[in-house]
């Protein structure tokens, strides 16, 4: 009855304020109502493609995920994808858009398999595994810190510089498929890089790497909540001229917080090529390096949340492979979902963020969406 | 000589759908938004071209080379310019994560294109046996002027392409022209230096920010089509289109920002990225010549901010969200 009277005043129907006090529970509700709308719209689009009913595709996506002996291997995918997560977590706590975490794990990939095809049966296999740590933490702390000392020193454009580093890593695999396999070949398999396995935990594959994965997880909770490294990269994420009002060296903290980026997604890379595939592509990471962006985004660069985000993400993708392979579709679908979710996420943080105030009405937050 | 003419001849071929990228990056990177959904949009292009001539090559009794042209043509814009608005949307008017945004349109694009690319004819339930269409890319690749049948080499080079790849090289100076020259460009780049002093000087950032980026996107859309319709003679191949997008982006950085230089500097990686073809090195060594755009790309970005000449700089508020009540 009042909008009418508003339209004639010339006042704006409504103005958004930001708001910090906004409680966890209306957070998550928000969040939840966001992800359940998306998901609805995501079996529309199903819907429209397949022509199967919704519970009959719902349960094809679960069967994809977690039919049988499919749990383990979707486990897995969930840790490796959260391993990346993790590595640009603490880079982007700090505001540093490190969108080279795909290169950063590749060229970790990269010395792990230089590793197995150089050193592979010349030194025992414990030793082996050894170096090849080194080497993958080391390469993808390299990786890392060489956008990250320019950013410190000079302000170069942390994003494209990054960026560009993935290409440089995957013409490096590239280079090296053409060395270490003369039949040109575009992947290294097994056979060559035959040394340096993961040993198999109760008997299994996989298992060493999630439980690194996990471990992982809670150290770098621990770090960036209860370390004192961990402050000073808020404090540089919030605002540089306070950090350095306060005394921190902000360049020290840049490159350091990205050689722990660029180590954790060397790990990525070691798990990837030692501990399961056993072979290396310049596709090996198959585009985790900005899954792992939305991902870390998506739980607010928290380690733990991400452990549900990177879930969300990885279930969705196995599922929606097996409704396109069950009807014959291209599986670029879960592409296709996953870009919806996403979209209807980043969309919700508005919500969360922002506040709507109608004009003339005291204390209505209107909350649709 | 011959030679080299036909070797630059397939570099401009190479480098067109990077010029639309990289000028459509521009323009939308001008008003403070870089959007890493190019790669992701120039795909919905391609593959909203694709659909549209899909429909008329297979409905039409005839093929019209005027109806050829303009409805996939139409259909690439319209797919382009709906996919720039939603990424409009989410960062303009939600204040979304640019990056994050940006990064999920490109696996939705992507994802978009390949899919269709791969399943239209499966869901349309057409007799055809793969997505192909020869005739319409007859009618993007011949020749504006016809003249040019019966020139040397060195005249083919220059007049002897389909009308993509001249209106590639309109559009990048046009908008180096209305970028520098005009009212509406200092606006917009006013928009893209500092948003709230352009708010304070009276110049509607909301509406400056949409318009770049949409229009920036149809541009780099129409890369998209160039590629399947005039490149790979309206074929299309999923995943075929690579990395260009990014690459697109990299020229962004290699032309500091000036649509004019873009043109050149597309030619050159376009000569970059075939640049194994013509020369006799082993087979072992062509990834590390696969890699000199990107490396070259990243020495221009060291260079421009060690340097820190100020027209050489990215737009200051680039990556930001405005929000007219921060401070």
């Amino acid at each position: 009855m009042k909008k009418n009277e508003k339209v004639k005043s010339h006042e704006p129907f409504f103005h958004i304020s930001k708001r910090t006090d906004i409680s966890l529970k209306q957070g998550i509700i928000v969040r939840i109502i966001a992800i359940l709308l998306a998901l609805a719209v995501c079996g529309i689009v199903t819907k429209l493609f397949t022509g199967d009913d919704p519970i009959s595709i719902f349960k094809t996506v679960f069967q994809g995920a977690f039919g049988t002996g499919r749990t383990l291997v979707t486990i897995h995918e969930i840790a490796i994808l959260l391993c990346v997560s993790l590595a640009v977590t603490p880079a982007f706590r700090m505001r540093f858009w490190n969108t080279g975490a795909e290169g950063q794990v590749l060229i970790g990939c990269l010395s792990t398999a230089m590793c197995m095809f150089y050193l592979g049966g010349k030194v025992p296999d414990g030793m082996l595994i050894l170096i090849m740590a080194i080497f993958a933490v080391l390469s993808g702390i390299i990786w890392a810190v060489i956008p990250a000392f320019f950013k410190a020193h000079w302000g170069t454009n942390e994003t494209l510089f990054t960026l560009m580093m993935n290409y440089v890593a995957i013409q490096l695999i590239e280079f090296f498929l053409k060395i270490a396999d003369k039949s040109g070949s575009n992947v290294v398999g097994p056979d060559l890089l035959s040394h340096g396995w993961f040993p198999r935990l109760f008997g299994e594959n996989y298992i060493l790497n999630i439980i690194i994965v996990a471990v992982l997880t809670v150290l770098l909770y621990i770090y960036l909540n209860y370390s004192k490294h961990g402050y000073e990269i808020s404090v540089v994420g919030e605002s540089e001229n306070t950090a350095r009002y306060i005394g921190i060296n902000v360049k020290k903290v840049i490159v350091r917080t990205m050689a722990l980026s660029g180590a954790i997604c060397g790990i990525a890379g070691l798990l990837l090529v030692g501990g399961a595939s056993h072979s290396i592509d310049s596709n090996l990471a198959d585009g985790r390096g900005f899954t792992a962006i939305m991902v870390a985004w998506l739980a607010k660069f928290n380690p733990v949340t991400m452990v549900l985000t990177s879930l969300l993400i990885v279930f969705l993708e196995r599922g929606a492979d097996e409704v396109s392979s069950k009807f014959g579709l291209n599986a670029d679908f879960a592409e296709i979902l996953t870009g919806i979710i996403l979209f209807f996420i980043i969309g919700c943080e508005f919500f969360i963020n922002y506040k709507i105030n109608f004009n003339h009405k005291k204390n209505s937050v209107k909350e649709d969406k | 000589m011959d030679a080299i003419a036909q070797f630059i001849s397939r570099a401009i071929l190479q480098g067109t759908p990077l010029l639309y990228g990289a000028t459509g990056e521009i323009i939308t990177e001008k008003s403070g938004n870089l959007n890493l959904g190019i790669p992701g949009i120039m795909y919905i292009g391609a593959i909203s071209g694709v659909i549209g001539g899909f429909f008329y090559q297979n409905g039409a009794d005839r093929v019209e080379p005027f109806l050829a042209v303009l409805i996939p043509l139409l259909c690439c814009m319209f797919g382009s310019i709906v996919t720039s608005l939603l990424y409009c949307f989410l960062t303009i008017t939600l204040k979304a994560n640019q990056n994050v945004t940006g990064l999920a349109i490109t696996t939705f694009g992507v994802g978009f294109g390949n899919f269709f690319g791969g399943s239209l004819i499966k869901i349309l339930k057409s007799d055809v046996p793969y997505l192909s269409l020869v005739k319409i890319a007859q009618a993007y690749k011949t020749p504006i002027f016809p003249f040019a049948e019966d020139m040397s080499s060195i005249g083919k080079m220059f007049f002897s392409y389909g009308f993509m790849v001249y209106f590639a090289v309109i559009i990048a100076v046009v908008s180096g022209f209305v970028l520098k020259k005009t009212k509406a460009g200092l606006h917009l780049r006013a928009v893209g230096e500092n948003p709230a002093t352009a708010d304070a000087a009276g110049i509607n950032v909301t509406l400056y920010k949409y318009l770049a980026t949409t229009v920036g996107g149809m541009i780099a859309g129409l890369g998209g089509l160039f590629y399947i319709m005039d490149y790979s003679n309206g074929i299309w191949s999923n995943n075929g289109f690579g990395d260009r997008g990014w690459l697109a982006i990299a020229i962004v950085i290699f032309s500091i920002w000036k649509p004019s230089m873009s043109i050149l500097s597309s030619y050159l990686f376009g000569a970059l990225y075939i640049l194994f073809n013509y020369i006799n090195v082993p087979m072992t060594y062509i990834p590390l010549i696969q890699m000199l755009p990107y490396a070259v790309t990243i020495i221009v970005l060291i260079a421009t901010s060690v340097r820190k000449k100020r027209e050489n700089q990215p737009p200051a508020s680039l990556g930001l969200s405005y929000f007219r009540e921060e401070r």
